[in-house]
């Protein structure tokens, strides 16, 4: 049993069903009790669809628990059949329905439907909604794709885009673009905007573009093997990630590495003296592991941040950003406890989060400015302008939403010289955010951080007006720094000197 | 000054022929309660015992996460709980100390059963009695089911209030018990209307605060403030408590006769409740008056959910001249809602239950003017070209009382308001 106050991933049949609502011609019946209809809401509202996801909802209640589930389960299905008459279904249970044992998918499968029937089988007491999204589209790839001939000219799948995912409505143009540029067509584009019949085409091209391997590695790894297609492992979010994604392509393919670089701005952003702001920033990032792992690359190489923390919350993800943390001298957080992962943030102090809506939350309370990577999602994330992550605009949109929430460049030499003013200091927020000015006593609330005593060092007065005198987002770490640097040295009081001394002594 | 409502119908809906659906239920679960009972009781804590789907049905419906740390969590059930590998109890109680040692706010604590605890047979009760022992007397620990296989969204509530009724202190004082939990605004306007009128002795399920002196016996009355209250009705009757019949509080016609059932109950005299209500009456009729233009002469569909869907459509055609076509809602508790059920006109289709592609196809048929539906099919049938009203709104929003009626009203003329003033279409 855990405690569990916000969770970064819903069950596994959340992720089935992002699988089936970003297809056509296929629907879902779901064995589940009532309520469980409560994750139609996150595909109409969140994502603004305009259709309900093609889901059917058995809704057994206690009554029926001593009776017959199981009949209810084969009526829900003859009736989906019946009304929405898809090129194929797939059938499961959800939580509850996976407790009382009706076995969905054997049951389906006596009933003689004249369409295939996927059973699906994904445990919701040990796994999460990216498994169960991989495992769908998987289980539906290995019953639908057959060996087939190429096609003449080079052609890929884009495979891993779902209903629900952070951005993937922009990124499928982005990456066909790419794609384009070198003469390549797309084959199938899945699941996103699939149908059954087009999952049975997917054999024809001659390569698979993995575009998340949250939601689709297992379906490239099986049509690796069985239809001998290669598939890229590099994801083209970022500059550099993008060049990568192009040469990765062209050796896959034989053809000429092309790709326009007109419209690409990120670099000269960078570049310009105005970014020079930008320089050494400390970045905290979290998400899921494709996301989080793009954006180390961008933010030390292509923003010149520095990376002061770095995690994932999808276990899965685990071995391959503890060995990216360490590529980036940091120790990875792989937590999927929201609290955990604030109390890192807060321990590291950074600059600028980027992470999910959590620690957009998690950031709002604590004073630290955040850009939201990674889902899971908000309404937000669904913006009604044309804003991938992926390729070369994708990488002119992160550069923007990176610096967004920022204090701009000369704004922050004006905090610096002025730090003690009445009311142009930093806790008050960057000036062009909306929100109440804060008063500066009321940012600096009294008792919090107050120094006065620290174990058995004492902070002179003088010291502790310095310490003000630090943007409140060091502060907390000058304050540890110095206390430690003090009772190393025996210290019992920290002087202006002490601070300072302390202050050259962790300066790198 | 005088008012005059339209006269009751000569044929009501309470003998009408029900319409009882089973199928796909587009509700949430009876967990959901719990993002509106966690802000009314101030010092309560929610622990759900269930599965990461409870805990993201609770994060999706909050929609919006609300961030200030919640005084709700999940105890997530896992898979060394259910093989019988870890004592389930002695997780619970090792995760509940943890909790209450970290939250030393919390008074009253509620263990909320869900599908697979209730499915895998756990005793919450029995927690409950054992963690009670265990942290008393400083919090109280009571339990509940919220699941989805019993309850259907508000009926949470009603379990929740349910469960407390047991634990309350006997007393024989006459007084007045207001049941429901109601937005603070709403609550202290009827709360002063009706010391007011006479009723100073009132006391309010649920509280706001765990010491709050709520005691019930055989000298109280008791008024319902929302439909959906059948158990808790049940429980207080059983404490010995009477209940008083009326139309439930919403827009001008049905508050009226709310209060002066409750004024009759307390043996105080009609003109002495007018001289109180006479202002206040005329103010909701003119706030509803501005609403009703837009309203008067549009169909009505209600889709099941929330069961305030009877009342609703008494006020909404009595009051703002709307045209119900089908009133649907998860469950008809008659000894509640007969009132309002004679009040409202014979004509519309009265459903319980649901089966929601049928349900959908009436709907599409009838092609309604308005239609209140869950937040699962307001834009699917937005898209369609119809207007709807997402009905969670009538839960989080105050709607009680004379104050609320024209906001009340506001929140079904406000989608059509909004089609008329959208020019989203090319020019012709």
């Amino acid at each position: 049993m855990k405690l569990a106050v916000w969770t970064y991933e819903g069950p596994p049949h959340v992720g089935a069903l992002r699988v089936a609502t970003a297809m056509t011609g296929l629907h879902y019946v779901l064995h589940a009790p009532q309520g469980d209809t409560y994750a139609d809401l996150l595909f109409t509202m969140i994502e603004r669809r305009d259709h309900r996801p093609p889901v059917t909802y058995t809704t057994f209640q206690a009554r029926d628990l001593g009776a017959d589930t199981a009949n209810l389960f084969k009526t829900a299905c003859e009736a989906a059949y019946e009304r929405f008459q898809p090129q194929a279904m797939i059938v499961g249970a959800s939580c509850t329905a996976e407790l009382i044992q009706d076995d969905p998918g054997g049951m389906a499968e006596t009933m003689g439907m004249p369409i295939p029937i996927i059973p699906l089988e994904l445990p919701s007491y040990q796994r999460k909604e990216n498994f169960g999204a991989d495992e769908t589209l998987f289980q539906l790839v290995r019953r639908l794709a057959e060996p087939m001939a190429r096609t003449e000219t080079i052609t890929a799948n884009l495979i891993g885009p779902t209903a629900l995912g952070f951005r993937h409505r922009d990124d499928i143009p982005e990456v066909t673009a790419l794609l384009e540029g070198m003469g390549i067509k797309v084959n199938v584009c899945a699941p996103y905007g699939a149908s059954p019949a087009d999952l049975a085409r997917l054999g024809a091209a001659h390569f698979n573009v993995l575009m998340y391997p949250e939601t689709g590695e297992a379906a490239c790894r099986w049509m690796e093997r069985e239809l001998d297609q290669p598939f890229t492992r590099t994801v083209p979010i970022g500059v550099g990630a993008t060049r990568d994604f192009v040469a990765e392509v062209a050796d896959i393919t034989g053809l000429e590495p092309r790709l326009d670089e007109s419209r690409l701005r990120l670099p000269w952003y960078s570049a310009s003296v105005d970014s020079t702001y930008l320089t050494g920033k400390r970045v905290f990032i979290f998400g899921d592991g494709t996301h989080v792992a793009t954006a180390a690359r961008i933010a030390r190489d292509e923003m010149g941040f520095e990376v002061v923390g770095l995690g994932c919350y999808n276990r899965e993800m685990a071995r391959k950003i503890r060995a990216l943390a360490k590529e980036f001298g940091v120790a990875a957080l792989i937590s999927d406890d929201h609290l955990d992962v604030e109390a890192a943030i807060a321990e590291a102090a950074p600059e600028l989060i980027l992470g999910t809506q959590m620690e957009r939350h998690t950031g709002k309370r604590l004073g630290i400015p955040c850009a939201v990577i990674s889902a899971p999602v908000h309404v937000q994330d669904f913006p009604a302008r044309y804003s991938p992550q992926m390729g070369l605009e994708g990488a002119n949109v992160i550069f923007d939403t990176w610096v967004h929430p920022l204090v701009m460049g000369l704004e922050e030499h004006l905090l610096t010289m002025f730090r003690e003013d009445f009311e142009f200091h930093d806790a008050a927020g960057p000036s062009h955010h909306g929100g109440a000015h804060v008063p500066r006593d009321a940012a600096d609330a009294p008792g919090q951080e107050a120094p006065a005593e620290a174990g058995n060092v004492i902070w002179l007065d003088a010291a502790e007006r310095e310490l003000r005198k630090i943007p409140f987002f060091v502060r907390g770490k000058a304050k540890r720094n110095t206390e430690a640097f003090a009772s190393e040295r025996g210290l019992g009081e920290i002087s202006v000197d002490t601070l300072y001394e302390a202050k050259a002594h962790y300066a790198r | 000054m005088t008012h005059h409502s339209p006269p009751p119908p000569a044929m009501g809906c309470n003998n009408a022929p029900v319409l009882k659906e089973r199928g796909q239920h587009e509700v949430f679960c009876g967990l959901t309660g719990i993002i509106w009972l966690h802000r009314k009781m101030q010092d309560a804590f929610f622990l759900v015992v269930g599965s990461r789907t409870c805990a993201h049905l609770l994060q999706s419906a909050a929609g919006v996460m609300i961030f200030a740390e919640p005084r709700f969590g999940t105890a997530i059930l896992e898979e060394s709980d259910l093989a019988g590998l870890a004592d389930a109890q002695e997780e619970l109680e090792r995760e509940v100390d943890r909790l209450l040692a970290r939250r030393t706010d919390i008074r009253q604590l509620f263990l909320v059963g869900s599908c697979p605890s209730e499915v895998i047979k756990l005793d919450l009760s029995r927690a409950a009695e054992r963690l009670s022992a265990r942290h008393a007397p400083k919090v109280r620990v009571l339990n509940y089911s919220g699941s989805g296989i019993e309850t259907t969204f508000t009926e949470g509530e009603d379990a929740c209030l349910a469960a407390m009724v047991p634990a309350l202190p006997d007393t024989d004082a006459r007084q007045l018990m207001m049941v429901g939990a109601l937005p603070d605004v709403a609550e202290d306007q009827a709360l002063e209307l009706l010391a007011r009128i006479g009723i100073d002795n009132v006391t309010v399920l649920p509280a706001r605060h765990a010491d709050a002196q709520v005691g019930v016996g055989p000298n109280t009355s008791f008024a319902l403030t929302q439909p959906f209250l059948g158990g808790t009705h049940s429980a207080l009757e059983r404490r010995g408590a009477r209940h008083i019949p009326a139309p439930f509080p919403f827009g001008e016609e049905g508050t009226t006769a709310w209060l002066r059932a409750v004024a009759r109950d307390f043996g105080i005299d009609q003109a002495r409740v007018d001289a109180v209500i006479d202002a206040p009456r005329a103010r909701a009729r003119k706030a509803v008056a501005k609403a009703a233009e837009t309203l008067s002469g549009k169909t009505l569909f209600f889709f099941p959910d929330s069961q305030m869907e009877i009342p609703l459509a008494r006020f909404l055609t009595r009051e703002c001249g709307m045209e119900a076509v089908e009133v649907g809602t998860p469950y008809i508790h008659k000894a509640l809602v007969d009132p309002d059920l004679e009040l409202l006109a014979e004509g519309p289709v009265i459903a319980e239950g649901q089966d929601v592609e049928k349900q959908l196809d009436r709907c599409r048929a009838a092609r309604p003017d308005l239609t209140v539906c869950g937040l699962g099919l307001a834009n699917p049938l937005e898209a369609e070209g119809m207007t709807t009203k997402w009905a969670i709104e009538l839960v989080f929003t105050p709607v009680h009382f004379y104050e609320q009626a024209g906001d009340l009203a506001g929140l079904f003329s406000r989608p059509l308001h909004r089609r008329d003033r959208l020019r989203l279409e090319a020019a012709e």
